[in-house]
């Protein structure tokens, strides 16, 4: 398997990047990097990490040359999950305030753990931390709970001070969304899996309108919709599909408007990239942007009653009219 | 009768495990429901919960105990996000079920 990081590592050009990504002779990975400059998205990072735990250290490479920006794989653990020795030296600053380095989660005593004791080394406000703990708490969750990811979920998040957003990747290489949706819902390939996944009220463990007493299908729908009303991308990857929710634009005043349908959502979607054995999901959260978490989940919580109550219609019986 | 919860104790100050919510609901909510007692979770010190810790703690009982579940279960001190979350649970979860049942 061979992965590139480039110098445009972000969600919008995400699919590029898995497009690029080559992931035939599974049991090898060998990462290289643009040779003047390299920017990553924890996307990219959590999705190189994953794939170096699932094939061990000593199968996988840091290879070519990798330009003094490259400092920051270092920073994140990239090369602790390597053969490949880091040629950077330097003074390791305070984590603190800046980003949480590759972390693995397996239970959720981890989970929990890492909620109360990494997030706060983002130094967010109290207001900020709730909607970062919350995305980070369901996603995680997911992974623990459908994934059957023996290697646990690879997290990683960066505060970007200019822009004051907040990136977080989450990657697993367990069984993908596909499989775990197929049980009840038998899509017919990954990208309808995703949108399944996606719709609000719909999981993978019933097909019960309320959901089970552990599952309400509304996880991911809700996490796409704190990117969208933040006006940021929102990445899900899993097996040969991949949808990209774009950025909703600055200059269209008010909340954007939420769909239960991901299909009428701007989007970009694929259902031909290399397949991925595992889920990857990354968002941007704007802090800016974050309008009062209560008023957020309000407008989620709307959405999703309506996805219900519509779903249920569709199956009330129609008076017969000759 | 009165069962009180503390979840500060049993949650920490973010409430998000799952398998925690799952715990509480069969070992204290629906034994306390059944004997027909008040449930009060008393949120003091809890700063955010996930939708799917509450809905983990409190749907089944809803599903099955529909009002009596609904008229025994009871919130305190919970910010306005949790709040928000329990009203989102509650409405979808009487939307998903027989709305007849609950009169």
């Amino acid at each position: 398997m061979k992965i590139f990081l480039s110098n445009q590592g972000n969600l919008r050009n995400f699919k590029s990047f898995i497009e690029s990504v080559n992931l035939s002779h599974p049991n090898r990975l060998e990462i290289s990097t643009h040779d003047k400059w390299v920017t990553v998205h924890p996307a990219n990072l959590v999705i190189a990490a994953a794939l170096a735990i699932r094939v061990g250290k000593k199968n996988t490479e840091i290879t070519g040359q990798v330009p003094e920006t490259g400092r920051y794989l270092d920073r994140m653990g990239l090369y602790d999950l390597t053969k490949t020795s880091s040629p950077f030296v330097y003074h390791q600053k305070e984590e603190a305030g800046r980003f949480v380095p590759i972390k693995i989660i397996k239970t959720s005593d981890d989970q929990s753990r890492f909620i109360t004791d990494v997030i706060p080394l983002l130094y967010l406000s109290e207001k900020n931390a709730t909607v970062i703990k919350y995305v980070i708490g369901e996603l995680v969750r997911n992974v623990i709970e459908h994934s059957f990811a023996k290697n646990g979920a690879v997290v990683v998040a960066q505060y970007y001070k200019k822009t004051n957003r907040v990136s977080i990747g989450i990657c697993d290489t367990g069984i993908g969304i596909w499989k775990s949706m197929n049980n009840y819902w038998h899509p017919k390939t990954d990208l309808d899996a995703i949108k399944l996944a996606l719709t609000p009220g719909i999981t993978g463990t019933t097909q019960k309108e309320g959901g089970t007493a552990d599952n309400a299908g509304a996880g991911l729908f809700f996490i796409k919709s704190i990117a969208k009303i933040t006006r940021n991308y929102f990445v899900i990857y899993s097996g040969s599909a991949e949808y990209t929710l774009l950025k909703y634009k600055k200059r269209i005043k008010g909340m954007p408007r939420l769909y239960a349908d991901p299909e009428r959502d701007s989007h970009n979607e694929t259902n031909a990239t290399p397949s991925f054995h595992g889920t990857l999901v990354a968002v941007d959260i704007s802090l800016d942007e974050t309008p009062e978490f209560n008023d957020l989940l309000s407008s989620i919580g709307d959405v999703y009653d309506k996805a219900i109550r519509d779903r249920k219609r569709k199956k009330y019986k129609r008076p017969k009219f000759i | 009768m009165k069962k009180i919860i503390k979840l500060k104790q049993l949650t920490g100050d973010f409430a998000e495990n799952k398998d925690i919510a799952k715990k509480i609901r069969i070992e204290k909510i629906i034994p306390a429901l059944k004997k027909g007692h008040d449930v009060i979770f008393d949120f003091t010190g809890v700063t955010g919960a996930t939708q799917s810790f509450i809905h983990a703690l409190i749907s089944d009982p809803i599903r099955k105990l529909r009002s009596d579940a609904l008229d025994h279960l009871i919130y305190k001190n919970a910010n306005e996000n949790i709040q928000e979350i329990i009203s989102i649970v509650y409405r979808y979860m009487q939307e998903s079920l027989d709305n007849d049942t609950f009169s």
